[in-house]
């Protein structure tokens, strides 16, 4: 779907016609009001489930998406059936952005049978195949191999597909990072990485951590375009992804997006957060919240009205308050499940 | 209305100080909203609001001590859209909201619940050798063809390759070189660089590509030059290959298979002179194989290539260049099943890879002195074939285990182990280990050898058993 994307800047473009992008695919009040909803939803959801971790519901480790939404779900609306998704372990959003049931999604948070991996997962590791999401993993940039793996697998079966890998501006330090960008530009594999830095790896800042903070020239030595992106902006995301999409669908190789953004929330529940202050958090939350700037532009654009945006508010409450019913009330997998898929039966 | 509860801020906190308020009845709040800062003696953090409303009260004054968990701390009274969300979080007292399953937070309290009969090993996972696993019986009329292991393998991979289109081979000098140890020879030429990829010398990277490639439906045969290079990507082959079953819930599965070249070369160091066998074989969703003669390893290697599980198949550079017979043809031997290699009645000596071979070479010198041996290559490290080694030690009352790897927590302590809890009565003997000596592999010659297992240690670790 290659559209003659010229633009070398993300920052998006506006017009008086209603039309928001100027490319060939117009941004409607529909797919304007579907964002607000999606990153509503995400939004809500991160809020219950920390208070369910709170209640003692939700065990070990739990990274909020708060603040990221506009990421996971620009980047969803560009994707062709069978695309993939591969991501690290702040994997909420980007699974119900990718249309995992939220109650599946909160009944692995509580350990449940009806999670979606049966709650031997748990928040770090989910995964649907129907979804095409391929995790969830807990080791900080495991998941970069493993989504350029999925991409040599799209070149090898010749099925156009592109594998959308993740990652944070904490995993852009592993080495393992530069070996699948190596290989990835030597087969012209088609992926997009996102790295989605949120300007803290726990709780060291990107200038401590990194010796090159513009994430987005970290493919120049692999020959990888990249681009710095308002990742707090769902239009430029989306933008930025159909751009990046087309140049990895069309066999050129992979692509870098920088998706400059903020986690709200600690890295895990159990972080002091003594390394940013309060006023720093405000100051983001107060400015560049990508639910409030899409809100904004709605009412601007006299596309939803505060009946409407409440409409939205209580569909997207309800959707969370079942999520969390069922995953309180859900069972814990069965005793016997301790022993089940740890292998699968050869055919003799 | 909304109680708002006190916050856990791990699953072990029990209870804390709520130290301070950021709001005051009558404020109005917004879910997201930092309203209250709680510590413990570990860690500070700040309450953010779930609900909207407006602050009715405060239920627990700053600096309260030992306030505990779930503790109501607040009231606001919601809007009606916030309504819903209360009946699933409004709990009044500890003992009556945290639900069941909040116990399992507890750690301590976890494994005395699980009432599950303990299995032996991975022995009772869905793998378990079955008694009627074995190998298949050689069709009349079929030929042996003199065979040197590696083109056995090479054979196997090609067979494999041309059956099914999902199957191919990666790894460095796989395929212009023709393999480091030449083990790949050929196959650039029939498959193409679709199928037979040269890798940069990056096996954590591409060890987690062909994982990918794997979870993505392909059936990548890694090649590592040497396991001891795969060291670097022990991560994937376990964290991301062994595992994911198990984490998605059956949802993913990883049919790939790391081969190469496994144990002490020659003259080659402590770097490059390692036995992964133990290392691998303790990892559930792993199968680990270690055959010894050509005719296993391209059985084994054709069976490892179908297994729809991860398989870590470990070869040995010191038997690349020996010839043994190999039926022609489609040769499968399955995973799982050891092999009686010799019978006899005075012991059992176990070994895989190329330790069989010097167990063999004892069994023949103790005949000699009057001591039958009866020598079990064990080809399947994971799952273990207890049963045969069992079987065997009913009748021998004796045991004697071989290995190349270092013998602390190693094959041969499993090997006894299992024959401890199946077989205990019938020993006779205390068993005993012959492994590699407790010490990097030295380089001088000298050293080396009196480093490794050989067939004198054999020969006297099973006099030692026998009492002769």
């Amino acid at each position: 779907m290659a559209r003659g994307q010229t633009s070398s800047t993300s920052k998006r473009k506006k017009d008086d016609t209603g039309v928001i992008g100027g490319g060939a695919d117009p941004m409607t009040k529909d797919s304007l009001l579907k964002f607000y909803r999606d990153m509503l939803l995400i939004r809500r959801f991160e809020e219950r489930a920390g208070q369910l971790y709170g209640m003692g519901l939700i065990g070990g480790f739990c990274h909020l998406y708060i603040g990221q939404e506009a990421i996971a779900v620009g980047v969803q609306s560009i994707k062709e059936a069978g695309d993939q998704v591969i991501t690290g372990y702040r994997d909420h959003g980007h699974m119900l952005a990718c249309g995992m049931d939220p109650r599946e999604v909160m009944a692995e948070l509580t350990g449940r049978f009806t999670g979606s991996s049966k709650g031997k997962g748990g928040s770090m590791h989910m995964f649907s195949t129907e979804a095409d999401f391929y995790g969830g993993h807990g080791i900080v940039g495991g998941q970069v191999s493993l989504g350029t793996g999925l991409a040599l697998a799209n070149r090898y079966k010749g099925n156009k597909k592109v594998a959308f890998t993740y990652f944070g501006d904490g995993a852009a330090n592993q080495g393992q990072v530069y070996e699948s960008f190596n290989m990835a530009t030597i087969w012209k594999l088609p992926v997009v990485y996102v790295i989605e830095n949120n300007q803290y790896a726990m709780g060291t800042s990107i200038e401590r951590s990194s010796s090159e903070t513009h994430l987005y020239k970290r493919g120049a030595s692999f020959r990888i375009p990249g681009e710095e992106v308002d990742g707090m902006d769902v239009i430029a995301v989306q933008e930025a992804a159909r751009k990046a999409a087309a140049h990895a669908r069309s066999g050129e190789g992979p692509y870098i997006l920088e998706m400059k953004t903020y986690r709200y929330r600690g890295h895990s529940m159990s972080d002091p957060a003594k390394y940013r202050t309060r006023e720093e958090v405000d100051e983001v939350r107060k400015t560049r919240d990508p639910i409030d700037h899409l809100q904004e532009l709605l009412e601007k654009k006299g596309w939803a009205d505060e009946a409407a945006l409440k409409a939205i508010d209580a569909e997207v409450k309800k959707i969370v308050a079942d999520a969390a019913e069922f995953a309180r009330t859900s069972p814990e997998p069965d005793p016997s499940e301790l022993y089940t898929d740890v292998y699968l039966e050869a055919a003799q | 209305m909304t109680d708002v509860l006190m916050p856990a801020l791990s699953p072990t906190m029990e209870e804390g100080t709520l130290a301070k308020w950021h709001v005051k009845v009558g404020d109005t709040v917004r879910s997201g909203d930092v309203i209250a800062e709680i510590e413990t003696d570990k860690a500070t953090m700040e309450v953010e609001a779930v609900d909207e409303g407006v602050i009715e009260e405060i239920l627990v004054p700053e600096g309260s001590e030992e306030v505990k968990v779930n503790t109501p701390i607040a009231r606001l009274s919601g809007e009606g859209a916030a309504a819903p969300s209360a009946k699933v979080d409004a709990p009044a007292t500890k003992s009556e909201t945290k639900p069941e399953p909040a116990a399992s937070g507890d750690p301590e309290k976890q494994p005395a619940e699980a009432a599950q009969p303990q299995p032996e090993g991975e022995g009772a996972t869905p793998v378990t050798p079955k008694p009627t696993l074995r190998d298949p019986e050689l069709p009349d009329g079929v030929k042996l063809v003199k065979t040197t292991l590696r083109d056995a393998l090479r054979d196997a991979m090609a067979e494999e390759m041309r059956a099914d289109e999902n199957v191919f081979l990666m790894g460095e000098e796989v395929a212009q070189y023709q393999g480091a140890y030449k083990v790949s020879r050929g196959l650039l030429e029939e498959f193409g660089d679709r199928r037979v990829i040269d890798t940069p010398i990056t096996e954590y990277g591409f060890a987690g590509l062909g994982v990918g490639a794997a979870m993505a439906g392909l059936k990548p045969i890694i090649e590592f030059m040497t396991f001891n290079f795969a060291m670097q990507a022990i991560d994937h082959i376990i964290n991301s290959a062994a595992k994911t079953l198990y984490m998605s819930g059956g949802q993913i599965k990883c049919s790939v298979v790391f081969r190469g070249p496994n144990g002490a070369a020659a003259r080659v160091g402590a770097q490059h002179s390692q036995d992964y066998s133990a290392w691998y074989a303790q990892v559930p969703g792993l199968k680990v194989v270690a055959p010894y003669d050509a005719a296993d390893a391209k059985g084994l290697l054709k069976a490892a290539i179908r297994d729809p599980n991860p398989v870590v198949f470990l070869e040995h550079e010191m038997l690349y260049g020996v010839e043994f017979d190999v039926p022609e043809g489609d040769w499968v031997v399955p995973i799982g099943k050891a092999k009686v290699r010799r019978e006899g009645t005075d012991v059992t000596i176990t070994a895989h890879s190329r330790a069989v071979g010097l167990a063999l070479e004892a069994a023949e010198r103790l005949a000699g002195e009057g001591i039958e041996a009866e020598v079990i290559d064990l080809r399947t490290l994971r799952p273990l074939d207890h049963e045969t080694i069992v079987a065997s030690v009913k009748k021998t009352n004796r045991l004697v285990t071989v290995e190349e790897g270092w013998g602390p927590m190693g094959v041969g302590a499993e090997v006894i182990a299992r024959v401890l809890e199946h077989a205990f009565d019938y020993l006779d003997a205390p068993p005993a280990r012959v492994h590699q000596e407790d010490v990097p592999m030295p380089y001088a010659a000298n050293l080396e050898a009196l480093s490794l297992p050989s067939v004198d240690k054999i020969v006297k670790a099973v006099k030692a058993v026998t009492h002769k």
